[in-house]
């Protein structure tokens, strides 16, 4: 089983990547961009076959390790 | 004369200021010894632990993520929970932050650059163990050298922080006024936890231990250590 976790940011939390990746996005001429936010994906592969189960134990990393929790919010998808 | 103070200070795979620290607590007649971080006990006796700075396995995911996960961070939660004297410096102050003992959290440089130079910070709450020696309001000369460094935690937890006085250092200029190179909510350099016995700051009292090498306001912040 495979779980995709997204890590962002939180809202109200700035974001200097996004923001400087705003500014050169403008520079280079693509003005509908309106904001930008970088986050970063972890790929896990893990030996569960229910994907319950493999979506909780992913959270349990995420609130262990792969997210700060004070600063960053994070989205599980589990494909089976 | 009473026995030697006792100092200990972690070392995980990237740590890089662990030897300067050593050196700093040598010359203020500390007994101290490097703890590997694969060690699960901080020895008996032990008056302080420091966290010294520099990187910590690879800062891959987060600066101080991965570490907070080995077995002498196991320990270190323990030692501090018991009262332990802990003092994180730079990668040591993320690491504390990631594994809960000092709120908040440090982030990018708001300018998403790498800062090396002596900055001023200003003394905000001397009332505990480190900045005993400081006087409130005092413009201290201080190296930092960080790229994660921009502190932040939410308003709730800001106003705690002040209502405690957590608020060790603020980063100013020569004068004391507000100069912030980070992005750190209120320009905060460094803080404590609410028992006052963890310390937490960016940059780099154990550079500031010889006039000649740019300043020696570093030696009366460590010097707080010195009796117990």
């Amino acid at each position: 089983m495979k779980a995709i976790v997204n890590v962002f940011l939180k809202n109200g939390v700035l974001d200097s990547q996004g923001k400087a990746v705003l500014h050169a996005l403008s520079g280079h001429g693509f003005q509908s961009v309106r904001d930008v936010r970088v986050g970063k994906q972890i790929i896990i592969e893990l030996d569960e076959s229910d994907s319950a189960t493999a979506k909780e134990k992913v959270a349990h990393m995420c609130e262990e390790l792969l997210a700060n929790t004070v600063i960053e919010d994070y989205e599980i998808e589990i494909i089976s | 004369m009473s026995a030697k103070i006792k100092v200990g200070i972690v070392q995980f795979p990237g740590t890089n200021c662990e030897y300067d620290t050593q050196h700093a607590f040598d010359a203020l007649g500390c007994e101290t010894v490097i703890l590997w971080h694969k060690e699960d006990a901080i020895p008996d006796g032990t008056d302080l632990v420091v966290v010294a700075g520099g990187f910590s396995y690879g800062d891959y995911l987060r600066s101080g993520a991965i570490a907070k996960m080995s077995p002498i961070m196991k320990a270190l939660k323990l030692y501090a929970n018991n009262g332990g004297k802990v003092l994180g410096i730079c990668n040591g102050f993320q690491v504390l932050t990631e594994t809960g003992l000092l709120p908040g959290a440090l982030k990018r440089n708001e300018g998403l650059h790498f800062i090396s130079r002596h900055h001023h910070l200003k003394v905000i709450s001397n009332d505990n163990t480190f900045l005993r020696h400081c006087e409130a309001n005092e413009v201290v000369n201080i190296p930092i050298a960080h790229h994660d460094g921009n502190y932040y935690i939410d308003a709730q937890g800001l106003k705690e922080l002040y209502a405690n006085h957590q608020v060790l250092l603020q980063y100013t200029d020569e004068k004391g006024n507000i100069d912030n190179p980070n992005g750190s909510i209120d320009s905060i350099a460094g803080i404590c936890n609410v028992n006052k016995n963890v310390f937490g700051l960016m940059p780099h009292p154990e550079r500031a231990m010889e006039s000649l090498l740019g300043s020696n306001d570093g030696r009366r912040m460590l010097e707080g250590f010195l009796s117990a």
